[in-house]
């Protein structure tokens, strides 16, 4: 699953324009993550500060 | 805020100012509302705009003209010095805004013609009715308003929603998203009326880094890199981090801001019924600079024209809105995208030795105006073989 690590986000929105499900939402000073987000990881790569994380579940 | 409009403008940034500005010079009732609980803040932007770009929408105030640039500086990926500046000595090329302060006067003028504007409301989901847009809940303080409109505008910038709700896709691919960091620092050397641009694989791979001075000893000193080439470890802050680590050891940071900007070709579409999408969320940024306030203003305030219009002829389908998008596309700023577009393709491709061959070509150019354009115009001169590598691109550049 997808792990936002809010002590790093800046939230500015990089990881939203690129999520290809839509799944990402920046809600001002806020990163929501839709229950549609298959962990593909395309915002955690994108990310200019490395605030997103995909952990393995299990 | 009312229940009811004749245009909803979705985001308060240069787009949706200009769009509610517009419309109300129209005699339309406007609603801009933005989701932040500022209008300007918290910038997500470098701040550079041109000179006669700025002043198609605007007069210059010093109240948010943080500096005024009189030439450009830029640096191959060898370190080697190409110097760019006007014929003219002294005359101003460009300008570096305080956008919080530009943002909200844009706001204001908007008010002032007459547009509502609410700030910490976010628009949760649009209103369809028979496959039209016809407005959005607004979330307001923990409180849901339905504000119904006969024309929406969707102006909520790079991390845009509306549209995607109402079923257009406007997913930036990987590679075409400048994954950006940028510190506003102090108390660094840097020629005060001299943009610099920093190329280079090692550098910057595929984007750039930037110095935009913002007055005496103070700059926007930033970054962007594609988002194929950021990951673990090299992420554009990783690159900036050392920079100004090695250039600027003794600055102060003031302000810490990430961003990404797209650098893609625009939305295929960007009408729908009852819908127009506008500045950064239609993907209209210049893909060769990055730069997105002027092409905002242009697409909004056109937009709203259009939108303006089709209102008046109780037409509001996606057939009557293609109008807007028709224009801009045929429009000197749809033209120099696509044209910037191709141009940036071919130079993210150009090992570093070539780009630094290039630049080696021209130490000093002063051009009689000042624009992207003139600037390539003078590196094909002095570099005639480019002419064949561009192919078909090279004729439309002369």
């Amino acid at each position: 699953m997808l792990i936002v690590r809010r002590d790093i986000c800046g939230y500015c929105g990089c990881c939203v324009s690129v999520c290809p499900e839509g799944a990402l939402e920046l809600i001002d000073a806020y990163l929501s993550v839709e229950k549609n987000c298959t962990s593909c990881g395309v915002c955690a790569k994108v990310c200019p500060l490395g605030a997103l994380e995909v952990v393995n579940e299990g | 805020m009312k229940g009811k409009y004749d245009v909803l403008v979705i985001g308060g940034g240069p787009a949706g100012a200009l769009a509610g500005k517009t419309a109300a010079e129209k005699g339309l009732s406007a609603l801009i509302v933005e989701k932040r609980p500022a209008i300007g803040a918290p910038v997500r932007c470098a701040e550079g705009i041109g000179k006669e770009a700025l002043h198609e929408f605007i007069d210059p105030d010093p109240r948010w003209i943080s500096a005024d640039m009189t030439g450009a500086t830029i640096v191959a990926p060898d370190g080697f010095v190409m110097k760019l500046g006007s014929e003219m000595a002294g005359s101003k090329v460009g300008y570096v805004l305080d956008r919080k302060i530009f943002d909200r006067e844009l706001v204001w003028k908007a008010t002032e013609a007459g547009a509502d504007v609410a700030v910490k409301s976010r628009a949760a989901a649009p209103i369809l009715e028979n496959g039209y847009v016809r407005g959005a809940q607004i979330e307001y303080c923990g409180k849901t308003t339905e504000v119904k409109a006969d024309v929406v505008i969707a102006a909520d910038g790079v991390e845009s929603k509306f549209s995607r709700w109402c079923g257009i896709d406007t997913t930036v691919p990987v590679r075409e998203i400048m994954s950006s960091v940028q510190y506003v620092m102090t108390d660094i050397d840097i020629d005060e009326h001299s943009t610099v641009f920093y190329l280079g694989n090692d550098v910057a791979p595929e984007g750039y880094l930037w110095v935009f001075p913002k007055g005496k000893r103070c700059a926007n000193v930033g970054i962007g890199i594609s988002g194929k080439k950021s990951g673990s470890g090299h992420r554009a802050k990783d690159y900036l981090d050392r920079f100004v680590n090695k250039t600027f050891p003794d600055g102060k940071t003031i302000e810490y801001i990430p961003g990404g900007v797209s650098v893609c070709r625009p939305l295929d579409c960007t009408v729908a019924d009852g819908l127009l999408i506008a500045g950064d969320a239609a993907r209209v940024v210049d893909p060769l600079t990055g730069g997105g306030i002027y092409n905002a203003m242009y697409t909004g305030r056109l937009a709203a024209e259009v939108a303006a219009a089709c209102i008046e002829r109780g037409d509001v389908s996606k057939k009557a809105l293609m109008q807007y998008d028709k224009a801009w596309r045929e429009s000197k700023m749809g033209k120099a995208i696509e044209r910037n577009y191709l141009i940036k393709e071919y130079l993210i491709k150009l090992p570093d030795t070539k780009l630094n061959d290039i630049i080696h070509s021209v130490s000093t150019i002063n051009m009689k105006e000042f624009t992207t354009m003139n600037l390539i115009k003078e590196i094909i001169k002095a570099n005639p073989k480019l002419v064949l590598e561009l192919g078909a691109l090279a004729a439309s550049l002369r």
